[in-house]
């Protein structure tokens, strides 16, 4: 088996490199790098807890719009931003947990959708907080801790963004890879058997909750701060679809899913959109459909099948 | 009552078949086109339209039932849920190079434009042959259901699947037959709905969340349950929208949650899991 430490320094170059591979691509970069996070995010939910549910763009909206209106309102300090817009989404989840946490399988997807629709209808309607429908515009941000100024070619933006996303995935690694993580991965598996064992499974379950939604936040936060902007559509179900793709596409409860499938996404929509806006929907529908048939694993499955192969033959 | 007609056919796809269909509002959406299509096109008149569009989604909907959804029913609920997104997208696309991005326009005939009288007052004539055709509809299917053959042999087949085959029931076919009612459902409702719910790309999007509701607050399979929570619905959201519209469609989310706070599992009679 590939010593994770080995992959992990992969993604770290991988993070380091693309500004120096593709240094007019910054933007891209430091959008890919926030959804990978948001997809990250999900995946201790989806992959880890087995909880599927559609609403994760709630969590990153509330993010979005606490950091944005906390920047125009209050200090425009981005690391204070982030704070706040995790712990505005981590408030959210532990409101919304008390419902969601009910039930499952379809009841649960019904509830989740109806959450990103009631913030989405809450910001829409709170036009003086929210500016409704045309989005919370002219925010601008101070440097970052002072120092860093944001400057108009997005470099700081990518390096802050990355930062953000390497420790937040050592984060996610150590929440993954601890009892509590296993413990999750129990519940997803048999919560029958959970229950049983004596396994606090609701509050596991709310604690999961709410460490996803504040990685959300943060990435909502992130957002808001690089593109000084927040869009109403950062808060609807097909952006919470989008992200749920992308993690798909890289493999959910895969540890690295997040980090693959969120940059293939990126990467195939500039590259499809440019070239064929009107089809898009259509690709990605035939590579849902695809992925469901053939690679249910996604991308990062499709890769450990490859390299066990390989190494195989080397035998 | 639209409302009912798309939920029920869900009702009966998720809880006959505990399949996660999101995919359902692209049925109702293909009947609505399809009624559209025939009406502009060939000039057909309104019901025989939306006969033909029922039978041509039903069929479909069995096709895919055949060659699609079996293979995934004893898949995980992601696997589920990721298909019918792709299986929205893919129909979106297709609508929309079909058909274009704005709503159909649909010409009701003369019979359903215009208000009509039945006693306690005048009412529009669609609205008042919606709510007819629903509760016939709600009628029939609870015949059909809980008296018919055909019923029973459905509520057999999901209850006990092996025990069913055993008796010699042929499941594969029971729930084929199944999902053609369902999706014929959903296409009736959405081609007869067309005038109140417009038909384009989105649809399958926008209203999925109101069926689900419909079908998660009445329990899955609770046909009946469907009927009244759909029912509540229309009336509780009208009347919202009526007196308070800057609250919108909080309320009626709000309330849900509550309502699947102290009944998680909805009104569904529990039978055993």
């Amino acid at each position: 088996m590939t010593s994770t430490r080995a992959l992990d320094g992969l993604v770290l170059a991988a993070l380091v490199a693309f500004p120096l591979l593709a240094p007019g691509y910054l933007d891209l970069g430091t959008r890919m790098v926030i959804l990978a996070l948001c997809a990250m995010s999900l995946d201790l939910l989806v992959g880890y807890c087995g909880l599927v549910m559609l609403g994760h763009a709630a969590f990153f909206g509330t993010g979005a719009y606490a950091a944005g209106i906390f920047a125009l309102r209050a200090w425009d300090e981005p690391l204070a931003g982030l704070v706040v817009g995790g712990a505005a989404a981590a408030l959210l989840a532990v409101m919304s947990g008390v419902v969601l946490l009910r039930s499952r399988r379809l009841t649960l997807i019904m509830l989740s959708l109806a959450t990103v629709l009631l913030v989405q209808e809450a910001a829409n309607k709170m036009t003086w907080l929210t500016g409704g429908a045309d989005g919370l515009q002219g925010i601008s941000m101070g440097p970052v801790a002072g120092l860093f100024v944001f400057d108009l070619l997005g470099r700081v933006s990518y390096v802050y963004a990355a930062v953000v996303l390497a420790l937040s995935f050592l984060a996610f690694r150590t929440v993954v890879d601890s009892t509590f993580g296993r413990s999750l991965v129990g519940i997803r598996e048999n919560e029958a058997r959970m229950h049983a064992l004596g396994t606090p499974v609701d509050a596991r379950l709310r604690t999961a909750l709410v460490i996803s939604a504040t990685l959300a936040g943060i990435a909502g936060a992130l957002q808001a701060q690089v593109a000084e902007f927040v869009a109403l559509n950062a808060v609807s179900v097909e952006f919470s679809g989008e992200i749920l793709i992308m993690l798909i596409l890289g493999g959910a409860g895969r540890r690295y899913g997040a980090l693959l499938g969120a940059p293939v996404y990126v990467f195939m929509q500039d590259y499809l959109a440019r070239e064929d806006p009107t089809n898009w929907y259509l690709w990605i529908g035939l590579m849902l459909l695809a992925i469901v048939f053939f690679a249910p694993g996604g991308l990062t499955a499709w890769l450990a099948g490859l390299a066990r192969r390989v190494r195989r033959t080397h035998e | 009552m639209i409302l009912y007609l798309l939920a029920v056919g869900l009702s009966v796809t998720l809880g006959l078949m505990r399949f996660i269909n999101l995919a359902h509002g692209v049925f109702a959406m293909a009947g609505g086109y399809l009624t559209v299509t025939a009406m502009a096109r060939f000039g057909i008149p309104f019901l025989p339209s939306v006969a033909l569009a029922v039978v041509l989604v039903a069929l479909a909907g069995m096709l895919l039932e055949r060659f699609l959804y079996r293979r995934l029913y004893q898949a995980p609920i992601l696997e589920q849920v990721l298909f019918s997104i792709g299986l929205i997208f893919v129909s979106i696309a297709i609508a929309r190079y079909f058909f274009g991005p704005l709503a159909q326009p649909i010409a009701l005939p003369p019979w359903l434009s215009g208000p009509v009288d039945i006693g306690i007052g005048a009412f529009p004539a669609y609205r008042v042959f919606l709510i007819a055709v629903g509760a016939m509809l709600a009628l029939a299917i609870w015949a059909a259901v809980e008296r018919s053959r055909f019923g029973a042999s459905i509520r057999a087949a999901v209850d006990n699947r092996r025990m069913a085959e055993a008796v010699g029931i042929d499941v594969n076919r029971v729930f084929m037959i199944s999902f053609g009612l369902g999706t014929a459902l959903a296409a009736l409702g959405g081609s007869l709905g067309a005038d109140l719910l417009p038909i384009y790309p989105g649809y399958p999007n926008d209203y999925l969340v109101y069926f689900l509701i419909v079908v998660a607050v009445a329990g899955l399979g609770n046909l009946r349950g469907a009927f009244f929570v759909a029912l509540a619905f229309g009336i509780v959201d009208t009347t919202v929208r009526y007196f308070l519209p800057e609250v919108g469609r909080v309320l009626i989310f709000l309330l849900v949650m509550a309502v699947l706070f102290h009944k998680p599992h909805g009104f569904a009679p529990r039978t055993e899991a």
